[in-house]
Formats: C-alpha cells, structure tokens, sequence
C-alpha cells in the first residue's frame, strides 16, 4: 500500500468514518446549515444549540466519503462545549491547514483533526475533508 | 487478442501516474485520443487556420475542405446522410438544442414528454427546463433491477399527449443497452418522436441511425477518442427543416435586414456563429480512426475485457454491482469502502476510475445508493489492467478492515 494513502486513512479517521459521533438529529438546535459537494455527492447537514456564547451541543447528519464523514464527526467532537469564538478559530484553522503544503508541521491546538495531515497532498479530496467547516461557517452566519 | 497495436496510436497511455504505469479505465468520462486526432487538430490550428465557409483564400479553403469532410466523416459513420448532421459542442448541448428549438415550435401546454429514471442529467434537465416553459408534463419510465429500461411500463405511459420520447442508448452507470428499435416502434404508434442519447453507445456499438429508427441520436466527439468541445446532433432532415433556430448568429442565416432574418437550410440553420473547427476535424479524425480498425475484432475484444471484468469483481466479497452491465463499464459499491476513497486509493496504483453519481443522481438512488465506483473500458484496455484493478480493489479492502 502506498505511503501517501497510508497517511491519509489513519486509524482515527477510518474508525470516525465508520463510526461516527454525534451523528443524528439534535433536538433543539439554534444553528443548522447543509452543505454539497455535487462533484462527489457528500453531504453534510451540521447542527448545533448554542446558548450564549457557548455551543452547548454539535451534531451531524450526512452521507458521503470517510474523509467527509470523519471530519464532521471529529470537528463536532471538538465544538461541543467550546466558546463560539474558539470554535470559530479552530474552524479557520483547520480549514487553512488542510490546504497547506504537505510536511509543514501540524498546529498542536487541532488535536485529533491533525489526523487530516495527510489530505494536504491529494488536493482533490480536500473539499471532502472541509466540507463540514464550509457547513459550520454557513450554520454561524458566515458566508462560507 | 492482444491491443498492443492498438494502443500504440494513443500516446496518453505511455505515461506514469504516481511512479506506476498509468491503468487508465474511465473511458466512460473521457476516452484518451490518438495520435491521428491529435495531429489533425494541430494541423487546422498550426497550417489550415482559416475560418469556414467564408474566405476565397488558401488557408479558408483547406479548413472548409477539412470541416466538411469531418461532416462526411461522421455521417457515414452513423450511416445519415451529411446534411442531416449538425455540429454542437457535445451531447448536452445536442438535446439541450432539440428540446429548446423543436420544444419551442412543438410543446404545447398539456403535452408529455416521457424520459427514463436511468438518464444521464443531460437527458433529463433539458426537458425539465423544457416541460416548465410550455407547460407540459415529464413522465417517468422505471428501471428494472438490472438497470434496464422497463418497456412495458413506458409503452403504458405513452398515449396521444406524449410529443417526444427521450431515452439513453447506453446506460452510463448500468451499463444496459436500451431496445431502441422496439422504443421508436412504440414512440412512433403513439404519435411521438424517439430521441437517443448515444454518448455512452457510438464507442462501443455500430450506430446505424436509420436501423435504430429514432428520430434524433445525439453523441459527444471526447467520448469518441475525438476532441472535448465538439459533439453531434442527428435529426431526421425533415424535421430539422421544421425546427426553429436554436441560437442566432452569423452563418446560420440567409439574409438579414436590420429586424429580421431569413434563415438558413439545416444543418447550418442550428450553427451559428464560427463553430469549433479543430474539433470538427478533430472529431472527424477520430472516427476515421475507428472506421479503419477491424472493428469485429474491436468487438470481440472489447467484449471478453468486459467479461473478465465481471468475473473478476463478481469474486470480491462485498462488491455488488449497479445493475447488470452489457457491456463497456461496470460500476459497483463496495461494502465499507465509500466510492470516493476507493477511487483515491487506486489512483495511487496508477489505475483511473470514476467515482460519485456520475451525472445520474435519480439512477443511482433506484439502487439505494448516492455514490458509486465505475470502471470503464475503451478498446486498447488489456486483461492485465483488469487483473491490476481487481489486486487494486482488494488491497483497498484492507484499508479499511
């Protein structure tokens, strides 16, 4: 097996794709945005309750690849609970590092979402790996 | 039989992909082109760059010469006579001509068209668009669980308010040869008109317009080993002469006065403006290409790849296949193994196949699916790269255990 591939389907990232967390309906959600990628057919619909500054709850529905998948499920990982301002950060950082150069080095504040280290070298699935960020972005009034 | 002659007139297949020799099966996307089209489009840009049909000069003459030629070409490739030919810029643009023009002069408010659930967006979105300016109806033909058209079920939907009857040759996604003979038979009792999208067909299948007896029959030339930007519509001469315009321009009319126009015979009424001349002459390369292959052995070759292809992914535990493919491509899902990172993994071996709904969305969920992986073949395929898909296929499998 090739090594680029190797680096791309981490353990972490096949166990969220076949796995995921927070997947569902999220009763009571404040935010909601569903975004496509008609190239490839994914689908995302990110759903969250935030309550004051806080997003108290992150959920997710959605079809599509494991690097679409998996990264819905990691990032809703990281937003429950987080600081709408934090969250915000994490998601323009995420998105940005996911289109850096292969090898520059990995921001530690990503934690598990370093796990996409390995999308920086196949540029044509790296809309799969941002696609939720594009959603959360549109869920919190950005235009994404 | 062995391609290798074949394959040495495509100078795309010598090349490496990720530090692996390229497998290159997504010929139901885009064929690679051979050297012949590839040397007849740098001719008409490099030496014969004239525009057509216009100039007295050298240069015009040798571009006319080469466009009508191509004309000729395709014509006789599809056994209609050239008049009946009109150049687009693919298969989309083809329908998206007839159902604007003829659907303009001809769909009335409460008149139907009936399409299929296996077509391709291309031949399903046009008469959508059509149906709701003239308000009429788009009825639906089911699809069978091998993919094939239920004919049963669209002769049941035709009666005499069905204008137009539009269906797909060859399913890009099953993979099932349409009975055209018998669809135009039952279109043409019910009063309608037979169009066939034969962008997945002229390939693989001998085209011959009259024997099919549709009524138009549309194809794109890149999916012909010809160039991107150039495709064909054939329509009966007869109704062609009764359409409308589609676009207007210069070379398509006779005389112009400042608030009207007289319009030219088809097929130039339907190409107006400089069309894409390189392309034509491309497309007309192309086809000169195929015609002087031994096109039974093409055939028999094309034929037993598709077989072994099959077999070989009939072995693959979890595979299952969308519908029952005739012939020229298969695709499949793959349980645990989303289409899109299949296509990623096996890129990395060299190997280009398709992944996604591949433009037909409604087919795809008739099978419960939203993506799919697809493997098509053109003629200069060999059983090794079958064998190098299958071994491809399988180590992705432990990719994700």
């Amino acid at each position: 097996m090739n090594d680029s591939v190797r680096q791309l389907y981490q353990a972490i990232i096949i166990d969220h794709g076949q796995s995921p967390r927070h997947h569902g309906a999220l009763p009571g959600a404040t935010h909601e945005a569903t975004v496509d990628n008609p190239l490839c057919g994914d689908q995302v619909t990110l759903r969250l309750v935030v309550e004051g500054d806080r997003i108290r709850a992150a959920g997710f529905e959605g079809q599509g690849c494991t690097l679409s998948q998996a990264a819905a499920s990691l990032l809703a990982t990281r937003l429950t609970g987080a600081a709408i301002d934090d969250a915000r950060a994490l998601v323009d950082r995420f998105t940005a590092f996911v289109r850096e150069p292969a090898g520059a080095p990995v921001p530690e504040e990503l934690g598990d979402l370093g796990a996409f280290a390995g999308v920086r070298e196949f540029k044509s699935r790296q809309p799969c790996a941002t696609l939720v960020a594009l959603a959360f972005t549109r869920a919190t009034g950005g235009r994404g | 039989m062995d391609p290798t002659a074949w394959r040495a007139d495509f100078p795309a297949l010598d090349q490496e992909v990720h530090g692996r020799r390229l497998v290159y099966l997504d010929n139901g996307s885009t064929t690679l082109k051979p050297r012949s089209v590839i040397d007849a489009v740098v001719q008409a840009m490099a030496r014969d760059c004239g525009n057509v049909h216009r100039g007295v000069h050298a240069l015009s003459e040798a571009a006319t010469a080469a466009f009508d030629a191509a004309r000729q070409e395709v014509a006789d490739f599809i056994a209609a006579p050239p008049d009946e030919i009109v150049f687009t810029s693919g298969t989309t643009s083809s329908i998206n001509l007839v159902a604007q023009a003829w659907g303009r002069a001809s769909l009335r408010p409460g008149d139907a068209v009936v399409a299929t659930a296996l077509e391709h967006h291309s031949n399903l979105v046009p008469w959508q668009l059509a149906c709701a300016e003239r308000g009429a109806d788009l009825r639906i033909a089911p699809v069978d669980e091998r993919g094939r058209v239920d004919v049963a079920a669209l002769a049941a939907l035709l009666d005499e308010r069905v204008r137009m009857v539009a269906v797909s040759h060859v399913s890009n996604v099953a993979g099932t040869v349409a009975p055209v003979a018998e669809i135009a038979r039952l279109a043409h009792a019910a009063g309608a008109l037979l169009l066939v999208d034969g962008a997945q067909a002229v390939a693989h299948l001998p085209v011959d317009v009259g024997a099919l007896g549709c009524d138009f029959y549309a194809f794109s030339g890149h999916k012909l080993f010809g160039p991107t930007g150039v495709g064909v519509l054939w329509g009966r001469a007869r109704l062609l002469d009764a359409m409308p315009p589609w676009q207007g321009g210069g070379e398509m009319v006779a005389s112009v006065e400042l608030t009207g126009a007289r319009f030219r015979e088809p097929p130039h009424r339907f190409e107006a403006g400089t069309p894409n001349i390189a392309g034509v002459i491309g497309l007309g390369a192309a086809v000169r290409h195929l015609r002087r292959l031994d096109r039974a052995a093409v055939a028999a070759h094309e034929s037993a790849l598709h077989a072994r292809m099959l077999a070989a992914l009939a072995d693959i535990d979890g595979l299952r296949l969308v519908g029952r493919p005739e012939l020229a491509l298969a695709a499949f899902d793959l349980r645990g193994v989303p289409p899109h990172d299949l296509a990623t993994i096996l890129d990395r071996d060299g190997i280009a196949i398709r992944s996604g709904h591949h433009c037909a969305e409604p087919l795809h969920r008739r099978f419960g699916l939203t993506a799919s992986a697809r493997a098509s073949l053109a003629f200069y395929n060999t059983a090794e790269e079958i064998d190098l898909l299958a071994a491809s296929i399988a180590r992705a499998r432990e990719v994700f255990r």
